[in-house]
């Protein structure tokens, strides 16, 4: 009989195991859905793991990663040092709708103006508009002892309504024949987040979700911040008689991860999309809670699993037009990973035993 | 921009590539929803089997549902136009812009989007002139509702839904001066839980006609759970509800279209154009009013539905009043397609604010 016993503590081999496992048992999982619907498997898996990388549209692909990973980065990396020390931010949806917000409606109040000083305003905005929004959550945690869960995923249906009314009413094109939706950016050229190198995918926010990536990791690894928000998940009674304060844990955590969602938005915003619209949000904040979980709330592993998630977004789009998989296999194929990931994960902390069936009677 | 040209030189080379290996047209289709959703996308993709059916052999079409608008929308139809498509088909509003720049880098493949106002050479726009529909809706439910009160399910409050509105209201109003109209905003065009929650909540609120601007059947369900309520199927027939809640319907018809448009790529006279059709065009089709209908009625209804068709009447035949008062068309004036295009206002009698 199988038997699961505790282990004393995680099992490092496994912790990064579990991640590469889980992306196998996927594939497979996968596989045989798509076989059931009566596509190739093999193919399948290829066209959405192997086409983007390395097919002869690659070169087109390949910096499309960069664009749809980026905005996943910077805001997991944002919300896996709450999730460290056990602050659930989960509305990094509405951070990013409000970060968004405060860097286009500043461009659109200046338009036609141009100035070299515009973007760089548009970046502080984005970032304190996200971390205003996170700050609701936050402020009602540390003086009312309400729950930031509940408060921050409401705080998104907010968001979002925010964002309709904006695009049908104060920042709607003047221009644009009564239908909803601002100027278009990409025609600013002082507002416009346009690529660092054309073609290359390369964007304000890909660099800036670079260097998150790596603060996250110095801040983890080497400063005294970092220890207090590891200690603070991993024993919260240590944290305790170790003098932390809770509070400002709290505040710094909903706050920086909000302020970082909020530029993913304003990249977002001033780049690809280019529009306040009322679709503007695809979802980004949600599915970084599976990119921070899945790279294992480290900074490196968060930088992979976003280029995984890009990839498996990217591929399967290619999978649809090409094999003609209905967009719901696509997305149960991006749930299985979480799926096994957190199954997986179960043998960091438990061990699998053999043990003879005791005699009950 | 070395980038365009690249893209430009590739669309060039396949194109060239395709064009000698085999005259298969390729036509490619972007979707804002699931084909499954029984409305507006089911009946697009209508439109795609319907291109299939007519050409057979020599073309070859292809589909994304479920794009989010916006860069996703950008990238899926860069795709298309890498793989070869000649033509590519996009449906919805929100993926005006970037259609707009997709077709910038690739000047050889056309372009038709649907809804939209911004043209260029390979891109062209098409929509329905859904608000002849309304009329009719409108004429069934002034006639059919006891309470007075008509529910509606709005989407987005754009030009194309406000017409609807304004239309359906209108008409309703002819024959029955005291309806009122109920409307509540859903903000997305395809989401069952949402609608189904807005019809029950104008259910609650008295309605016993709903009509959406939304896809699924969701209101449909819910009208028939509660009972003496009639409804319109949007879209799509949606018979399966008939005769009772679904007692008509406005079916979107984009088949004749498509297989037209598809047929100038081949031929080569494609030239970038603004279609705006309605029910005299088949492009709007009316479904069938079901016997829950007193037959009075229904000849009534099949009266003005085949006056809108032969064109000798309008839906927005003056006098009708602004919301606010003003005038708008004076007795026996039409309104013309430019203001209808960009309506952003209700006409006079809609006890609703126009959500901002």
């Amino acid at each position: 009989m199988l038997r699961l016993e505790k282990r004393p503590s995680p099992s490092q081999t496994w912790a990064y195991l579990a991640p590469v496992l889980a992306v196998i048992a996927t594939m497979i999982g996968g596989g045989v859905m798509f076989a059931l619907l009566g596509k190739d498997p093999f193919e399948a898996i290829r066209i959405i793991f192997y086409d983007p990388l390395f097919s002869e549209f690659a070169w087109y692909y390949r910096p499309q990663l960069l664009i749809k990973g980026a905005p996943l980065v910077l805001i997991a990396i944002g919300l896996s040092m709450g999730f460290r020390a056990g602050i659930w931010n989960i509305g990094a949806e509405g951070q990013y709708i409000i970060g968004a917000l405060f860097g286009a409606g500043f461009a659109l109040a200046l338009y036609p103006t141009e100035s070299p000083f515009i973007f760089p305003s548009m970046i502080l905005l984005g970032a304190l508009g996200g971390f205003l929004w996170a700050m609701i959550p936050a402020l009602l945690k540390t003086k009312f002892g309400t729950n930031e869960i509940l408060v921050s995923l409401m705080l998104v249906y907010v968001a979002e309504q925010l964002l309709a009314s904006m695009s049908l009413g104060l920042m709607k094109n003047p221009e644009g024949f009564g239908f909803p939706g601002s100027r278009n950016l990409q025609q600013y050229d002082s507002a416009h987040n346009a690529e660092i190198w054309v073609g290359s995918g390369v964007h304000m926010g890909v660099v800036f979700a670079l260097m998150a990536v790596i603060f996250a990791y110095v801040l983890l690894a080497r400063h005294q911040l970092g220890f207090h928000i590891r200690l603070t998940g991993e024993s919260p009674k240590a944290a305790r008689f170790a003098g932390i304060n809770p509070n400002r844990l709290i505040i710094f955590c909903l706050g920086s991860s909000g302020a970082l969602a909020g530029l993913a938005g304003m990249f977002e915003i001033a780049g690809p999309s280019g529009q306040v619209n009322i679709a503007f949000n695809s979802g980004y904040g949600f599915t970084a809670i599976i990119v921070a979980f899945l790279g294992r709330l480290n900074p490196l592993g968060i930088m992979l699993a976003g280029l995984l998630m890009a990839l498996t977004y990217i591929g399967g789009e290619i999978a649809q037009s090409s094999l003609g998989l209905p967009a719901a296999a696509i997305q149960a194929f991006q749930g299985m990973l979480l799926f096994f990931l957190l199954a997986v994960d179960l043998l960091t902390n438990f061990k699998i035993k053999w043990a003879k069936a005791e005699v009950t009677l | 921009m070395k980038f365009k040209s690249i893209l430009a030189g590739v669309a060039l080379a396949i194109t060239a590539a395709t064009g000698s290996l085999a005259e298969k047209t390729k036509v490619g289709f972007v979707y804002v929803g699931p084909v499954t959703d029984f409305g507006w996308t089911y009946e697009h993709d209508q439109g795609r089997k319907a291109v299939e059916a007519a050409f057979g052999d020599k073309v070859e079409t292809f589909y994304v549902e479920s794009v989010p608008e916006g860069p996703d929308s950008e990238r899926v139809m860069t795709d298309m136009a890498l793989k070869g498509a000649d033509l590519i088909f996009t449906t919805s509003f929100g993926y005006m812009d970037p259609t707009i720049n997709v077709a910038a880098k690739f000047p050889n493949v056309k372009f038709e989007h649907a809804t939209g106002y911004k043209q260029a050479d390979n891109v062209s726009v098409y929509s329905a002139r859904f608000y002849e529909g309304r009329a009719v809706q409108g004429h069934i439910a002034g006639h059919m509702t006891k309470s007075n009160i008509v529910g509606y399910i709005g989407s987005f409050p754009i030009p194309e839904v406000i017409r609807g509105i304004n239309s359906a209201y209108i008409h309703a109003k002819d024959v029955n001066p005291d309806v009122q109209f109920k409307i509540i905003w859903a903000y997305t065009w395809f989401d069952p839980t949402k609608e189904a929650d807005a019809a029950k909540v104008l259910i609650e609120q008295g309605a016993d006609v709903v009509l959406q601007h939304t896809d699924s059947t969701a209101p449909q369900a819910a009208a028939q759970a509660a009972g003496n309520v009639i409804t319109f199927g949007q879209a799509s027939d949606m018979a399966e509800y008939g005769p009772k809640p679904r007692v008509s319907s406005i079916i979107d018809n984009w088949g004749p279209y498509y297989v037209a448009r598809t047929q100038a790529v081949m031929d080569g006279t494609w030239a970038s154009t603004s279609t705006w059709d309605g029910i005299g065009a088949g492009m709007v089709g009316i479904g069938e009013i079901t016997s829950a209908v007193p037959t009075d009625v229904k000849a009534s209804a099949e009266a003005l539905l085949s006056r809108l068709r032969d064109g000798s009447y309008h839906a927005f035949t003056g006098p009708v009043n602004k919301q606010d008062g003003s005038a708008w068309l004076a007795r026996g004036e039409t309104a013309d397609d430019g203001t209808l295009a960009g309506m952003g206002f209700y006409v006079e009698g809609i006890d609703s604010e126009m959500p901002n």
